[in-house]
């Protein structure tokens, strides 16, 4: 476990190399063509020149944060006003005017204002100051989550289907054997060698969460695909899940080591704050982990992309283009490895919560031996 | 800076997601716990004990095969002994008959060899009794026809008188 943490680190500490690498590379570029957009009279045009310099420069930095941040619409190729996107439905609750709905196309892919509003990074923006709205429109990512759930749903009531109709004595085919091998890993290797003998109950759930997190995780390398792994608030939903289920199962050791941890009193005021704070900080580093991982990837696909139009020549294009190709196979399987890891961690947190592995009805330190040894 | 907001967009958690993923996940989790996790993870354990069944039961049967087995050559060995039991008694007692049967030819052989001896014995001497009495018989005929002619004339008569009264010592 910790070898594979340590790999991770070393993994996660290259890509974040990477990114600032590019960034401050980018941003020199970027730098260096600031006149051009101050001459844009409009807020809307401004932003399409942040976004596309004029003369075709392009803006790498941009164009990285416009494909791993949410959209209002799903944009599907080209560029301004000709951009070709499915508009998406808006819905915001504003303090003054109440809940609203209505299409994302409206926006004109952030060259005009509607109703009000005004669409600038992505982010939609009351032209009156003194109102307050909340954004819940079904965005891109959310898009995605509703599509990939339903394809989940789908996929998994047809697999169960096939085992009621061909029953459990065949052996299983086509997609039931594809999955079957993951589903007894998330069960077996992932559930039962970290929860211990009363691992069943919480196996739906890291089920659940492992098939959302792998199939967002190879959607997002599609480049058409949505980032919604690689959104922060996906991750902060998921972490926030696993620190309810792993508190609410909490047994009594596991309070006892928190607010009455083995060591001299005199250290209480030191430890139980610290405790305290950790039961926030795992689920709060499963957060970042999936986050940060897939981010980074994605950012630097698009940069060595992006090398072509920064240094304006073809012939970059098959350096650029390989390590792109490089990275893709490498973030497939950093797509699996982070479902595996988010996972597996959470059924860790889980496990140290709430099992007693030597099953004697009790956590305690003998549980933690019996885990070590496993 | 521009990439100041947009960096601050990328580690700021957004509302609408959130709301949204909080809601699709716990359908999401309900739903396939429901029709999904739970027909298939109870498919794929009761696949699993029945394999261990099987495997028990095959196990089980070789068990029972490789006793059978050994029963059975137990019961051939058995088998084997007792044929050869068997055979040596039946030579004993095929010897034992010959022996006897040698035995009893061997005595029938002898009487009947006596038997005959006797006979022949016995006809011999009938034989030698039938040659006398016709020896006698004809003795007497010859001694008869001898005297016949003999006495057949006066002369040879007084011949024989004589000759008898040569030999008759009147004293």
């Amino acid at each position: 476990m910790s070898g594979e943490n340590k790999t991770y680190g070393l993994l996660l500490k290259a890509k974040i190399l990477f990114l600032l690498l590019f960034l401050s590379f980018n941003n020199s570029v970027w730098a260096s063509e600031p006149d051009e957009r101050e001459v844009q009279p409009t807020v809307a045009t401004e932003h399409a020149a942040e976004t596309h310099g004029e003369e075709g420069e392009v803006d790498i930095a941009a164009v990285a944060f416009e494909h791993i941040l949410d959209a209002h619409s799903w944009h599907l190729w080209g560029e301004g006003h000709h951009a070709v996107a499915i508009p998406l439905p808006v819905i915001i609750y504003s303090n003054t005017k109440g809940l609203q709905f209505f299409s994302s196309g409206k926006f004109e892919h952030g060259y005009a204002e509607y109703n009000g509003y005004k669409l600038e990074h992505e982010e939609i923006i009351p032209l009156d100051t003194n109102e307050t709205i909340y954004d819940f429109s079904i965005t891109k990512n959310v898009a995605q989550l509703f599509l990939t759930a339903t394809i989940l749903f789908l996929l998994f009531t047809s697999i169960a289907k096939a085992y009621k109709t061909t029953g459990v004595t065949t052996a299983p085919k086509g997609k039931q054997s594809f999955f079957e091998p993951l589903i007894t890993f998330v069960r077996d290797d992932i559930a039962k060698a970290n929860i211990g003998h009363n691992s069943d109950k919480y196996v739906p759930y890291l089920l659940t969460v492992f098939f959302l997190i792998l199939i967002n995780n190879a959607i997002g390398l599609i480049p058409i695909g949505a980032n919604l792994t690689g959104n922060i608030a996906f991750t902060f939903v998921l972490s926030v899940i696993t620190l309810i289920v792993t508190n609410i199962n909490a047994n009594k050791h596991y309070w006892h080591h928190i607010f009455l941890p083995p060591a001299p009193k005199a250290l209480y005021p030191i430890l139980v704050p610290l405790e305290i704070v950790g039961i926030f900080t795992k689920p709060f580093a499963l957060m970042i982990r999936l986050f940060a991982n897939i981010t980074a990837g994605h950012i630097i696909v698009i940069s060595l992309v992006g090398l072509i139009f920064v240094f304006k020549t073809i012939w970059i294009s098959p350096v650029a283009v390989g390590f792109a190709l490089f990275i893709d196979v490498l973030e497939c399987l950093v797509a699996l490895l982070q479902a595996y890891i988010f996972t597996l961690l959470t059924a860790l947190f889980i496990g140290s919560a709430c099992a007693d592995h030597n099953e004697d009805g009790v956590h305690n330190d003998e549980d933690e031996k019996a885990l070590a040894k496993h | 800076m521009n990439s100041l907001i947009i960096l601050a967009s990328l580690i700021t958690p957004g509302i609408g997601l959130i709301f949204w993923t909080s809601i699709v996940f716990i359908i999401l989790l309900v739903l396939l716990g429901k029709f999904a996790w739970k027909p298939i993870l109870n498919a794929i354990k009761t696949r699993e004990e029945g394999i261990e069944k099987a495997l028990a039961s095959a196990e089980s049967a070789l068990k029972d095969m490789r006793e059978l087995k050994s029963n059975n050559e137990k019961i051939l060995l058995e088998a084997k002994a007792e044929r050869d039991v068997m055979l040596k008694e039946a030579r004993e007692t095929k010897e034992t008959i010959i022996a006897e049967a040698k035995d009893k030819a061997t005595k029938e052989a002898e009487r009947i060899l006596a038997s005959a001896r006797e006979q022949l014995i016995a006809e011999k001497n009938a034989a030698v009794a039938e040659l006398k009495s016709q020896v006698a018989g004809l003795s007497i005929e010859i001694a008869e026809k001898i005297l016949r002619s003999e006495l057949s004339s006066d002369d040879k008569q007084k011949a024989l008188v004589n000759n008898l009264m040569k030999d008759v010592n009147l004293n």
